[in-house]
């Protein structure tokens, strides 16, 4: 399934001219998360105050995408966006995999009782459309950033187990696994060296992909009011704020729309590109 | 009993044990926050006694299975309990805000299917040239993008600046929503023969739908496109060919079914995704569906209403999955094929 060599797997990713498209866009986005502080034209604007001799000012040379109401500029704000939207994935990532690739690593490989125990609770987790379980899970607690993050998190997990799952018991069947085993490794030993790095080119192209869709999933609970609050700058509630004053004020909900998307597309396209490259089940 | 019979009644049986799972884990989250869910129902200004009143009558003072042992009972005799934002039953709350939702949520899986569909085939069919670059950008562009960058998009542009399409809400202002039979605006209306608030809910539907539906759409056609290809590849298209058969029969008959199996798993997984994301939706063109009755009883903290109201969306959702279950199994020659052998 994904045995082809890295280099085989680099040039194949070289080749193809929309996967570079996806990785400048992430170098991009990352880059400017990265030097939010020295890039922002106005970096104190992040937080509640703002400038009021500039109020409400359509793009410009000195404010590239504009004002908000209480004069903010807005490039600033969707850079440390970038920043807020592209930690808060890795938070949720770092929590979320290593939980998932465990639970999926033991249900494929020790089978019985213990898949059987798992993977009913990844159907369970997987029955409820993760934004819907992650606003219930927002209704119970206070709606924080910690907590959006906890919220996602929770729910993120299950899809890890089922794609480790589905590798681990393609790969329990091959002849190395056999000979580690017959020559007496432990099921730790076999699981954790030999089938674990198997699993690693699918796992990598799926975090790829994730970054992706934990930003949009945690812009959608802001843009709900669910999840970051004001003044952080969170590019989901930047666009449900600035609705209110559209059309006249369209930039204040525009341009944070926009920068999702491009962010989102950098990782889809850079992930596409890799599932392809390393061939891939995700 | 056949396969397909035997396939239903296995799989009917799953969705029932996932559900009273699900309810166990959204029962659970509930009860185990912080808080006394009664004091933040009724306020810091209720009086102790109220708070030990509402504790009593909700059994929360009982160990937490005993609670859900009653909440399982209540919840087979198809009662959610009741909601404290708006003092009704939350199966009466939900019945009066799901049609709206529903009835957006099947406009946009007809477009998905309507627009999705032909977009992957004529992608497939030019595979590498210039409409199939088009068709991919297209279909990435539409995954990427959250539902509610695209209303806010459309909304910017057909409803602001060049304003063919309403802003917002399900009728023009001045209309009489239709008698309610089935709560869908479109089918009331016809129903009662009021062809011009047919058509002036159909109008309102578009934007929203057509927002809902397009990250649907990309996916669809990404899926069809990539199935097909792999269908092409497949010898009895090259035998299709030598018995030249033209190339729009092959695309028709010979490559487009056989690819339609995984497209159509993944047109379930959509079509669940927009009940979730029709919550984004409806948030932007402030429709009266779901969403709003949702995000409300959250921010109020209305512990039955939110269980209900995820609980009847998770039932949905399964479904859903249990309808394409079925439809594949119909549409897959090799199951229909099986049952064909048992029979003889």
């Amino acid at each position: 399934m994904s045995s082809r060599p890295q280099s085989i797997a680099w040039a194949e990713f070289r080749s193809n001219p929309i996967s570079i498209l996806g990785l400048v866009l992430v170098v991009f986005c990352v880059g400017l998360a990265l030097l939010a502080d020295v890039i922002t034209p106005y970096p104190t604007h992040v937080g509640p105050i703002g400038d009021f001799t500039a109020i409400n000012q359509a793009p410009s040379a000195a404010h590239w995408f504009g004002t908000d109401t209480i004069g903010r500029d807005l490039l600033t704000r969707i850079i440390y966006g970038f920043r807020l939207s592209l930690s808060m994935a890795a938070m949720v990532l770092v929590i979320a995999m290593p939980v998932g690739v465990i639970l999926g690593l033991l249900a494929g490989y020790k089978g019985g009782w213990i898949e059987f125990a798992i993977m009913r609770l990844t159907d369970i987790f997987l029955a409820i459309p993760p934004l819907v379980l992650a606003m219930a899970i927002m209704g119970f607690l206070p709606a924080t950033l910690t907590n959006a993050m906890l919220a996602v998190t929770v729910m993120w997990w299950p899809w890890y187990t089922r794609l480790v799952y589905n590798v681990v018991r393609s790969e329990a069947r091959e002849g190395y696994v056999l000979a580690a085993e017959v020559i007496g490794a432990s099921s730790s030993h076999v699981m954790f060296r030999e089938i674990l790095p198997n699993c690693a080119p699918a796992v990598l192209t799926k975090i790829t992909l994730d970054v992706g869709f934990v930003v949009l999933m945690v812009s959608s609970l802001s843009f709900l009011g669910l999840g970051v609050q004001p003044p952080t700058p969170d590019l989901g509630s930047m666009v449900a704020d600035g609705a209110k004053y559209m059309p006249d004020a369209w930039w204040l909900s525009i341009f944070p729309a926009l920068a999702i998307m491009l962010l989102v597309l950098g990782f889809n396209l850079l992930g596409d590109g890799l599932r392809e490259a390393f061939d891939a089940e995700v | 009993m056949g396969p397909i019979l035997r396939l239903l009644t296995h799989r009917l049986a799953i969705s029932l044990l996932v559900l009273v799972g699900v309810s166990m884990l959204i029962f659970f989250v509930a009860r185990v926050v912080p808080g006394d869910p009664a004091r933040i129902a009724l306020g810091p200004n209720a009086s102790q006694e109220m708070v030990d009143a509402l504790r009593e009558a909700r059994h929360l003072n009982d160990p937490i299975i005993v609670q859900y042992g009653w909440f399982l009972r209540d919840l087979v005799q198809g009662d959610l309990g009741t909601s404290l934002y708006t003092r009704r039953p939350v199966t009466q709350d939900i019945a009066a805000y799901l049609p709206a939702t529903l009835e957006l949520v099947f406009v946009a899986g007809a477009l998905m299917i309507l627009i999705g569909l032909p977009l992957g085939r004529v992608a497939a069919r030019y595979s590498g040239h210039y409409p199939d670059h088009l068709a991919r950008l297209l279909s990435v562009l539409a995954v990427c993008t959250p539902a509610f960058v695209w209303g806010v998009i459309l909304q910017l542009l057909l409803a602001y600046i060049w304003p063919v399409f309403p802003l917002e809400g399900r009728l023009s202002t001045g209309v009489v929503a239709p008698d309610r039979i089935t709560g869908f605006y479109t089918l009331d209306a016809l129903m009662t023969g009021q062809l011009g608030t047919f058509f002036d809910a159909l109008y309102h539907l578009i934007l929203p739908a057509t927002a809902l539906a397009l990250s649907g759409i990309g996916q669809t056609a990404r899926l069809t496109r990539s199935s097909m290809i792999e269908t092409y590849r497949r010898p009895y298209i090259d035998m299709a060919r030598a018995y030249g058969f033209s190339e729009r029969k092959i695309a028709r008959r010979y490559a487009f079914r056989p690819a339609l199996i995984p497209t159509l798993t993944i047109l379930g997984l959509d079509f669940a995704a927009m009940l979730a994301n029709a919550f984004l939706v409806e948030r932007v063109f402030v429709w009266p569906g779901l969403s709003r009755y949702g995000v409300e009883v959250i921010l109020r903290k209305d512990l039955d209403a939110i269980v209900g109201t995820v609980m009847v969306i998770a039932a949905m959702f399964l479904i859903t999955n249990l309808v394409v279950d079925v439809i594949v199994s119909i549409i897959n020659p090799r199951i229909r094929l099986s049952e064909r052998r048992a029979k003889s």
